[in-house]
């Protein structure tokens, strides 16, 4: 994966396949501490302490249809790569979160990416999950959700060019405002 | 238009585009829509599955055409990603592969408006290595 939003949107999909109702997506960046952490975190299904434990196994996968898992492996090998890591916690039939941090400024930490379409793609491919993005920085924090969004446009499809081209200002706008990286 | 920063500009944004335009009627009931599906698992978003989505709903709505673009998982075909299942109303799904950006706008152009059969198809009975 190139960029962190692209990892976003795949890890997202595995708490699809959970089942989740709502998910949230909470980026913290802090230049105090040279951290860049991503939480995902779901209402899915979870894990028992087997599965979570062949998780970040790249040949393992819950799927039938191929042999491989890599979002995870992928996701732990970025992020210890610039000097950070992958933390996975898991309840049974309460959800699961995934923890990866990166160092802020290490050279081999990805780009943020596009974080705006992301979460767009993401509201649009899932109508029915609820979903949750807060982007912290030492000078502010940002957020916005699916259901806030939905009050806000009522019967207006979010997928219409000029409703995506809106919320990508509106988001792009206020995580510039807090400095965002 | 004023730049959109907050909510409540996003709600004026709402007022503006009811008054000017009225809004189709609408139903979420799939079996009288297109429905795409984009497989957007790791194989899919590594190959570029993000921009194909994008592609397709800027060209759905461009042609105007009332279709459902949703994503999906990984359909076992992770040497062709991007996939695309197309479902027609009436008809079977049928996967893509290899969907590009100039792909996607064949999908649109030739199956879906014209109902013709492009190159790109993925068989139905078709087995993965590991069937």
């Amino acid at each position: 994966m190139k960029t962190i939003a692209d990892h976003i949107l795949d890890i997202i999909q595995n708490s699809v396949r959970a089942s989740a109702s709502r998910i949230t997506v909470e980026i913290r960046e802090s230049i105090m501490n040279d951290k860049y952490t991503v939480e995902i975190s779901d209402n899915g299904s979870g894990m028992d302490k087997m599965t979570a434990m062949k998780a970040r196994d790249p040949f393992y996968t819950s799927r039938s249809t191929r042999k491989v898992g890599l979002g995870l492996p992928f996701l732990q090998q970025n992020a210890e790569q610039s000097g950070g890591s992958l933390q996975l916690f898991t309840q049974e039939g309460k959800g699961t979160t995934v923890t990866a941090t990166f160092g802020l400024t290490n050279i081999d930490r990805p780009p943020s990416g596009d974080l705006a379409g992301v979460f767009i793609l993401t509201a649009i491919g899932h109508p029915h999950i609820s979903l949750f993005y807060a982007h912290h920085t030492e000078k502010g924090s940002f957020s916005i959700s699916t259901p806030e969004l939905k009050e806000t446009l009522g019967e207006l499809p979010l997928g219409s060019s000029e409703i995506r081209k809106a919320v990508t200002e509106l988001i792009l706008h206020n995580l510039s405002g807090i400095g965002a990286s | 238009m004023n730049k959109i920063t907050s909510l409540s500009d996003l709600k004026q944004l709402r007022e503006d585009i009811q008054s000017r335009i009225k809004l189709r009627e609408k139903s979420d009931a799939s079996d009288t829509l297109v429905q795409i599906k984009v497989g957007m698992a790791t194989c899919g978003i590594a190959s570029g599955a993000k921009e194909t989505m994008n592609v397709l709903i800027e060209e759905a709505e461009r042609q105007a055409i009332d279709v459902v673009v949703t994503q999906t998982g990984c359909m076992g075909f992770c040497y062709a990603e991007p996939t695309v299942e197309v479902t027609i109303p009436g008809r079977d799904p049928v996967v893509f592969g290899h969907v590009d950006k100039a792909k996607a706008r064949e999908i649109i152009d030739h199956y879906i408006i014209q109902g013709k059969l492009i190159d790109g198809i993925i068989p139905v009975e078709f087995k993965t290595i590991n069937d």
